[in-house]
């Protein structure tokens, strides 16, 4: 493994232990973002350039901006619930870094390598002639479920003309 | 990475439990319903993450990059779908703290 590797994969691991811990929600969704930039960077390197792309648009941009807009219309916190709340993560949180330190170690040291034979596949393949040609049922679902969403949104902001 | 791919699978393998690990512990310790999709957002990276690593061994990266494509299409609708429904939770409720959310029928 070289040594990039290992600290993109640190540094995935602990900015999503910071989405986690942070107590602004916003700050959470900044930690969202980078823990998807990062996981793109993965991706490319691990040889899957476009889904790295796709990751980094949809992912880190999109979904942030579905999150930041989802907070902005709830309420802010006040700076006593805000006290009181960062009390209550401290006594609610403060397990998570000791769990993952604790499976970590263990996983290092009782686990091994799986014997496993790895399959060998024709290589070359593109991911265009996969996507399009032996994935097309994929496709169709996707479209299906963008319809599903795109309905379920103008549903959920549809006014209730009967309350008038 | 010229390193044995069953180390390496093993290696990312180790880091993908710890973070499915913090996605399932934002789950379940929070009652914010915006945290609780946080954390499953999460989640889905580590699969994500697994997804991409398994092409990468196998030498099939163009299926497994179709199939993570297909999980990110599914992702943003799902979330998109959830931050109405919490937006719609809001407004009826003024909270989205799920302690507060007692007034569901059924």
């Amino acid at each position: 493994m070289a040594a990039i590797d290992l600290i993109l994969i640190i540094m995935l691991l602990l900015t999503s232990l910071w989405t986690v811990l942070t107590i602004r929600l916003i700050r959470a969704v900044v930690g969202l973002a980078l823990t998807s930039a990062i996981l793109s960077v993965i991706m490319f390197r691990l040889g899957s350039p476009l889904a790295a792309v796709f990751e980094l648009s949809v992912c880190s941009g999109l979904i942030s901006v579905i999150f930041v807009t989802t907070i902005s219309f709830t309420s802010r916190v006040s700076k006593e619930r805000l006290f009181v709340r960062r009390r209550e993560r401290f006594v609610k949180f403060w397990y998570l870094p000791l769990i993952l330190i604790v499976a970590g170690f263990l996983l290092l040291h009782f686990s091994h390598p799986p014997a496993l034979k790895l399959p060998v596949t024709p290589a070359g393949q593109d991911v265009r002639s996969v996507l399009w040609n032996l994935r097309h049922p994929d496709l169709l679902g996707q479209v299906i479920v963008l319809l599903a969403g795109a309905f379920g949104v103008a549903i959920l902001f549809k006014e209730d003309t009967h309350e008038r | 990475m010229s390193v044995e791919p069953l180390q390496l699978f093993w290696y990312f393998g180790i880091f993908i439990i710890l973070i499915s690990i913090c996605g399932v512990y934002c789950i379940l310790a929070t009652f914010n319903l915006i945290r609780a999709l946080i954390g499953f957002e999460i989640l889905v990276k580590a699969a994500t993450l697994l997804i991409i690593l398994a092409g990468y061994l196998t030498g099939n990266q163009a299926l497994a990059q179709a199939l993570v494509i297909t999980l990110i299409v599914i992702e943003v609708v799902m979330m998109v779908v959830a931050g109405g429904i919490v937006l719609w939770l809001y407004r009826y409720n003024q909270t989205i703290d799920t302690r507060k959310l007692s007034n569901l029928k059924g």
